[in-house]
């Protein structure tokens, strides 16, 4: 079913729907940029169309609804761990083919690898209801079209934001009630992104050869890439964690077991007790998380983790380019272990 | 309802055994029976996690290892017999004992590594008749260092056992000094097909011990290590210990050594 609303009875739909759901959508942060004066989009709840940014990308990506950059597992005492409650609410989320496509790459983690399902994750994510945000075109450094992850149709709803009004299509029966009396049908279907300017060569081997571990390639990256993290935390498919005990105060018995956020890029990642550590050049944690992206967790799962949302690259304070990094690869492949020597 | 597998469920401490002046034996109450080989994670309250080996498992109890090396190692050296413990799994895989049965096995292990293949001894100590022949090569960097002095008197017995340490001091009343590599040629090996080889302990050790039987000519099909990553979860989510695409808490920590080989951190 499709439907045609002005802002108003867009704001109208909002308001129904708030009742039931909590809504989430990329919103503006003024001044909190990665430069002075710029700003940036990240989700949070909204309940107006005004707040909802869908003329740009988001800075961070919609994961934070599914998993929070900190979680408490657990609260205890010396005897006891009790786990947290969770708000029961249902959620609606706003975004983007490629972020759709992202949350089945955190589904592979977090619900399926080793055979166990992680019950803070579920419980989040079995709450969420998606409604696809049409992009009407590509922004920069996007290449889902390479990645295959531009089109969807995992959708509750999906809406093309206009300056005049709002066109809708309404897959799911459950939201069907909330339209009863605003806008005027129509036949509208989202269009997808068919081609964009970055163009990525996924490298088809089965397996990649030992030289490329250590091939020269990776060298430009030690000194370039600063260990920040932000490419891992702004993406929609990063899943790592870590997880540590926090005191409320040093007298106090009691406390919490938290989960937070943890980026293979970023010193420390791997390191055990008495200081042994992998991966201690950059370069090899940019090869890691290359590899995991577009080789490893293909191997493992018959699907890419990467989507292409090209965050990475927009947020990367270097300047360092994931997705040339992959066509870098790519022509290093082709040319072959004799080019390596 | 699905389970919460982050969960630590509390576990009464029976008996702590002091192995050296860095390590325990936790004995604890236990109602389940692991696999040889496989960990657990282990939990203090306002601390933190850790994943550590069994080191021993009979009926009703298991006996974990622990060096006192940081926040958690070091605190639940604290704990005393009748506190509880916290644990969660156990996880991974083990070691393939079926496979072991009627060949001639031989364990190198460096150090902490002796806490894993205790219960592989302590199993084929019981069932001698399960395998043609045992030989034990242990590493430790000091005298001091040396852990499960009395089993190892007991082991002896049976099987062939050499003791080195990296640095000698005047109480060391073994013969042998220097790295475990040094004494891979006194092992005999009258047939490489009907045998197993292995090798737990710090990564360059497992990595030098390996290469040293190869030289000697046994196929790293035939060598088993088990690896130690950092970890966070033991249950395939928190990414820590990915290595390839293997998640060393699931798909190991037991691996083949040719299968090993091809991990690339
Ligand atoms: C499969 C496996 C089996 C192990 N078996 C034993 C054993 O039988 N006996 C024993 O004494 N030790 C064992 N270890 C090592 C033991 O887990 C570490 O010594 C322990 O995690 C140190 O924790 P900490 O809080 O005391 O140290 P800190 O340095 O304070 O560690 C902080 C955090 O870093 C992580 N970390 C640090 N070192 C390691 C490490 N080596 N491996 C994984 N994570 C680490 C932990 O998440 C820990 O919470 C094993 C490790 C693995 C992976
Ligand atoms: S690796 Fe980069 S392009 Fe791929 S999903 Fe993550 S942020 Fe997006
Ligand atoms: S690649 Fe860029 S964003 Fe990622 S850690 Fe390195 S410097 Fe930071
Ligand atoms: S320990 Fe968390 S994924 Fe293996």
């Amino acid at each position: 079913m499709g439907k045609s609303l002005s802002h108003n009875e867009f704001n109208v739909l909002l308001g129904a729907l708030a009742k039931d759901y909590n809504i989430y959508a990329p919103a503006r942060f003024e001044k909190q940029g990665r430069f002075s004066d710029t700003d940036i989009i990240r989700y949070r709840q909204v309940s107006q169309v005004e707040e909802i940014v869908w003329q740009a990308k988001s800075t961070y990506s919609p994961k934070e609804v599914v998993m929070p950059v900190t979680q408490t597992l657990f609260y205890f005492t010396q005897t006891e761990y009790r786990e947290p409650e969770t708000d029961t609410r249902p959620c609606l989320v706003f975004l983007r083919a490629c972020d759709i496509n992202g949350f089945a790459s955190l589904d592979k983690i977090y619900l399926e690898n080793g055979g166990t399902e992680d019950i803070y994750y579920k419980r989040l994510r079995e709450k969420v209801k998606f409604i696809l945000i049409e992009c009407h075109t590509s922004f920069d450094n996007c290449f889902c079209v390479s990645m295959g992850a531009n089109t969807t149709d995992n959708y509750s709803m999906a809406v093309r934001f206009g300056e005049e009004n709002i066109q809708l299509e309404l897959k799911d029966e459950q939201l069907a009630g909330y339209l009863d009396n605003i806008g005027q049908g129509n036949d509208f279907k989202p269009q997808f992104i068919q081609e964009n300017k970055i163009k990525v060569n996924v490298p088809s081997v089965a397996e990649m050869p030992d030289w490329i571990y250590n091939d020269q390639m990776w060298k430009q990256y030690d000194h370039r890439c600063i260990a920040c993290g932000r490419c891992n935390t702004t993406c929609v498919t990063c899943s790592c964690y870590t997880a540590l005990d926090v005191l409320y105060d040093d007298n106090c018995q009691v406390g919490e077991r938290r989960r937070v956020w943890a980026s293979c890029h970023i010193d420390g990642f791997t390191d055990m007790a008495g200081g042994h550590g992998f991966r201690k050049e950059n370069g090899a944690r940019m090869r890691f998380k290359v590899f995991h992206k577009i080789y490893d967790f293909n191997k493992r799962f018959g699907k890419h983790m990467c989507v292409g949302c090209g965050r990475c690259d927009d947020n990367c304070p270097e300047y360092i380019s994931y997705s040339n990094c992959i066509n870098i690869l790519n022509d290093r492949l082709k040319e072959g272990e004799k080019a390596s020597v | 309802m699905c389970n919460n597998h982050l969960k630590p469920r509390p576990y009464r401490l029976l008996s702590i055994k002091k192995e050296s002046f860095t390590e325990c034996t936790f004995r604890l109450e236990c109602d389940h029976t692991p696999v040889i080989g496989q960990f657990y994670e282990v939990s203090l309250p306002r601390v933190g996690e850790m994943p550590i080996s069994i080191s021993g498992i009979g009926s009703g109890w298991l006996d974990m290892t622990i060096r006192a090396v940081g926040h958690v190692s070091t605190a639940v050296h604290t704990l005393k017999p009748g506190d509880n413990i916290f644990l969660r799994g156990p996880y991974g895989n083990g070691f393939p004992m079926a496979e072991m049965e009627g060949k001639h096995i031989i364990i190198a292990a460096g150090g902490c590594g002796v806490s894993p293949i205790r219960p592989i001894i302590e199993h084929f100590y019981n069932h001698p008749e399960k395998i043609t022949a045992m030989d034990l090569l242990f590493g430790f960097k000091d005298p001091s260092l040396v852990l499960f002095n009395q089993d190892i008197d007991r082991w002896k017995e049976k099987f062939n056992t050499i003791i080195t340490v990296d640095q000698s001091c005047s109480t060391w009343e073994g013969k042998n000094v220097g790295l475990i590599t040094e004494y891979v040629k006194q092992v005999k090996i009258p047939d490489f097909q009907n045998m197993e080889v292995i090798i737990v302990g710090p990564p360059i050790m497992m990595k030098f011990t390996a290469q040293e039987f190869i030289k000697h000519g046994v196929a790293s099909e035939r060598i088993i290590v088990s690896m130690e990553r950092r970890m966070s979860c033991g249950v395939g989510k928190c990414g820590h210990c990915k290595v390839g695409d293997k998640y060393v808490c699931l798909d190991g920590p037991v691996f083949r050594y040719d299968q090993a080989q091809l991990l690339i951190d």
